[in-house]
Formats: C-alpha cells, structure tokens, sequence
C-alpha cells in the first residue's frame, strides 16, 4: 500500500511542465535518434545510411542509459553497433557501395514503407501510454529498476518460458542458415 | 573533497594515463624489437638509448601535410581516426587499477560496458576503408570487418565464464572475488580471451587486414600525418585496454601471488606491462596467419574452446555450491 501511495504522491509531485534536467536531456537524445533514423531511410549514399543508423541505435542506448537500464544499454551498444552495423557494412563493402548518391537508391514501396511505419509507430505508442497511462516510476530510489541484477531476476523468474522460446527460435534460425548455405555448395559441386 | 572535484580529477588521471601508457608501450615496442631482432634501432635521438625517437616521430607526424585523397568521402574519412581512438579513451575510464575506488568510473555493468565500446572502435577502420576510395583499402576494411565478427564471439564467451564464476559483472566486484585457483580454473578462458583480443587489435599474427606487402597498409593506406599517428596510437591504446583487462579478468588485478596484496595498483600495472610484453613478443617471433587459417582458428578452435571454459565454470560453480 505505501507502495501505490509513493507512487500517486511522485506522479503528483512531476508535473510535465517542470522537467527534471535528466528529462530534458531524454527529449533531445530522442529527437537526436528520430532525426538520425529519419536521415538513416531517407538518405542517398548507401554507407552513410549505415553510418546514421549507428547515431539512431546509440541514441536508443544513451536513452536507456537516462532510464537507468544499464546493462541493456551495453547490449544495445554490443549487439546493434558492435556487430549488427559491422555486418552491415560488410555486405555494403561486398556490393562495393560507391563514393557519393546512388541514383538507383530508391524504391517503389516508399508510400507502403512509409504506411507500415506510421502505422507500428502509432500502435506501439499506443499501447505503451495506455498501459502506464500516469504511473510514476521513480528511477533513482532505493530499489533500482535497471540494473543488471534486477533485469536478471526478473528476465529468469518471470519471464523464463519466452526467454527460452526465443532462444529456440533463434536455435532454429541458425541452423535453418547453416542448411541453406551447405545446400547452395553442394549444387555447385555437380 | 567536493564531488564534481572529485570526477574532474578521476578524468584527469585516465586521460593522462591515455596519453602516456600507449606512448611508453610504443618505445618498449622499438626497443624490444630491436633486441630480438639482434639490432640497435634509433639510437641517436636524445642521447640515451636514443630515448626521444618517439618525440621525434610524434613531431614528424604533426609536421607531414594532412592529405585527403579527391575521390573520398571527405566527412567520413577525416572522421574515422576519432572513430578508432575515442573508444579506448572510454574503456580506460571503466578498468579498476587499484582496490576500493581506484578506478575512473565504477560502471555496474562493467564487462558488458568495456566489450561493447572496444567494438565500436572497429567502426573506426571501416569507415576508413570505405571513405578513402581505394581498393587495397577497401580489402582492408573488409578483412576487418570479417576478423572482428569472427573474434567478437569468442571474446564475449570468455569474459562471461569470468562473470559467472564471480558471480557478478562488474570489473571490481570480479577482481574483489578473485582467488589464486582460479589462473587454473579459468586458464583456457584466459587464452581464449588474449588471442581472441589481440586479433581485435589487427596485431601480428592477426595483422591480416593491414598485411602490408598485401595490401599496402589496409584500412589506412591513404591516411598521412596526425590521422595516421592517430590510427597507430589507438593501436597502442587498444594494447593498453587489452592488457588491462586480461590482467583484472583472469589474472587478479591488484592482488599479489602468495597473498603479497600490499602493492595494490602496482601489481595491475606490472601484469599488464608482462603482457604487453607477450603481446610486442609475439609480434617479433610469430609469421603472419593467412585469411582462412584466420576465420579456421576462430571457429573451430577458440569459439569451442570457450564453450568448454563455460562448461567447466558452470559445473565447478554448482558443484562447489
């Protein structure tokens, strides 16, 4: 009950027209990322593509970070920029992406593109507001929400069952790719 | 003392600690090589052991014309040597030297925080091989690229059985848990972790994708004065972190042999500097591996490796529970 009543009094107590400098800070990375990932489909050169996507997903970290997540901050960093990006690059190195625009850069399902995204956007931003609606979660009390002891309890108590199905998933993806290159080898062998 | 005092001077040292530490590890590296090599090298420069060749090189550096090639990508190319160095400078910050708070910046998740910032660093010689326009160049950021995805792997596999056999992940709570049984326990991770780190780096033996009677110099073949020094200090640099963290990962950080705990941050230091040591040894004395030996030792030998290392962690830590 203190709990819910901690809650109600630091909902009360943070109003959106006095930001804290930490949520003033969490706006202008945001709009920083928006405006990356916007450069990031919009632009012609296919590298800096690449390159803008790397400000977009370490802008997604450092707003982790403001939220106090570290440890998925680190992954975010490792996994997308560290690796994800790298392979990225590498397929555009492979195609040898030129120096300067690419006329043929574009597509004819912008339009479609443009639809699917909007529409993402605007489902996932609704089901994140109406399943907080005006909760306050308090990031720098005594029990941190972020760190990565509690993400572990929580990631291998509660949510044991997807964590596992997932990596199943994934399990299945990596040999489904092993297969399909090994039987590409074997055609060109006849 | 005030706080933000406090943080300034922290940053103060590990910026200082950045400029000197790949510096010195760069003179060891000349003076070295020429002692195995059964040679004298630069001699002259400053009278003793020609002690100021390094000076002299940094002020040759600074001296050349700062060239950009007319078929690159301006931007991207002069952004690149930042690209490559900055990371390290962060990862220095978060490596602890000494008990207690002997650290830059104590991050919670520490392990997780240092291998992701080191990648970022590889960022660095892709867009270098890209934006300069030019094949060898292009082969060069290639190779990178392939080595670095390779290596990555075994790298974070070894780093996690250290986290598990401490049970925690942060880099002064791992040294803090650190016993003597664990050299052996956990040697084959320490390995793992070293080869697969020094192929990060693009040091020799894994110098592939700068092989320079291949490809000229790789990623930087076109780069000239300060942004080449640039490149070649993060190498050092990267040397610096690597050893750094093999020393508070695997062999005890601050902790003496024989409980001798005394020295603190000294022994840090002194391992790190032993295999910095191994690392400009293994320069000298081991032939370059080829591309496929490369990606072979990678994922068959080190990727397998360091799922045995989990193996065995997990099992001595249940067992001993």
């Amino acid at each position: 009950m203190t709990g819910t009543g901690t809650t109600v009094l630091a909902a009360q107590a943070h109003g959106f027209l006095s930001p804290t400098g930490v949520e003033v800070v969490f706006l202008l990375v945001g709009l920083v990322t928006l405006g990356a990932a916007v450069v990031t489909v919009t632009t012609k050169q296919l590298v800096h593509a690449a390159l803008w996507l790397v400000v977009a997903l370490g802008g997604l970290a450092v707003e982790y970070l403001l939220l106090t997540a570290e440890f998925i901050a680190w992954v975010q960093v490792l996994i997308y920029v560290g690796s994800v990006v790298v392979l990225l690059l590498f397929g555009l190195m492979l195609t040898k992406a030129p120096i300067g625009r690419s006329p043929d850069a574009d597509s004819g399902n912008r339009w479609a593109a443009l639809g699917v995204a909007v529409a993402a956007a605007a489902a996932l931003v609704w089901v994140v507001a109406d399943a907080f609606r005006t909760t306050w979660i308090g990031l720098d009390g005594d029990a941190p929400q972020g760190t990565t002891k509690v993400s572990g309890e929580i990631l291998f108590r509660h949510w044991v069952l997807p964590f596992e199905a997932l990596s199943v998933l994934l399990l299945a993806a990596l040999v489904g790719a092993i297969v399909l290159s090994r039987k590409r080898g074997k055609e060109e062998k006849r | 003392m005030s706080d933000t005092l406090d943080v300034v001077l922290r940053l103060l040292a590990v910026f200082v600690v950045f400029l000197v530490l790949p510096l010195v590890i760069g003179q060891t590296e000349h003076k070295v090589m020429a002692h195995m090599q059964g040679r004298l090298g630069p001699m002259y420069a400053g009278g003793f052991h020609g002690w100021a060749q390094l000076v002299a090189d940094g002020v040759k550096f600074a001296q050349k014309e700062d060239i950009v090639p007319a078929g690159a990508d301006r931007r991207v190319f002069q952004l690149a040597p930042a690209v490559a160095l900055l990371p390290y400078l962060l990862v220095l910050v978060a490596i602890p030297v000494g008990p207690g708070n002997e650290v830059g910046q104590a991050v919670d998740a520490g392990i997780f925080f240092v291998l992701a910032v080191m990648g970022v660093g590889v960022l660095g010689s892709l867009m270098a091989g890209w934006a300069s326009a030019n094949k060898f160049s292009l082969l060069g950021g290639l190779r990178t690229a392939a080595q670095l995805m390779a290596y990555e792997l075994p790298m974070v596999l070894a780093a996690a059985s250290v986290a598990m056999a401490a049970g925690t992940v942060s880099l002064p709570g791992i040294v803090d848990a650190f016993h003597w049984w664990w050299v052996p326990w956990q040697l084959v991770g320490a390995v793992v972790f070293f080869v697969a780190g020094l192929a990060e780096l693009q040091r020799p033996p894994f110098d592939m994708p700068v092989a320079d009677s291949e490809i000229i110099f790789g990623a930087y073949t076109e780069y000239t004065g300060l942004r080449f020094a640039l490149f070649l200090l993060s190498e050092y640099a990267g040397i610096v972190v690597l050893c750094g963290l093999t020393t508070v990962l695997f062999l005890g950080g601050w902790h003496g042999p024989f409980g001798a705990d005394g020295l603190g941050w000294v022994w840090t230091l002194l391992k790190a500097a032993v295999l910095a040591f191994v690392v400009i040894w293994l320069r000298v004395t081991y032939p370059r591996l080829r591309e496929d030996q490369l990606q072979k030792l990678a994922w068959t030998v080190l990727i397998p490796l360091a799922l045995a290392q989990i193996a065995l962690t997990g099992v001595v830590k249940v067992v001993t529970q």
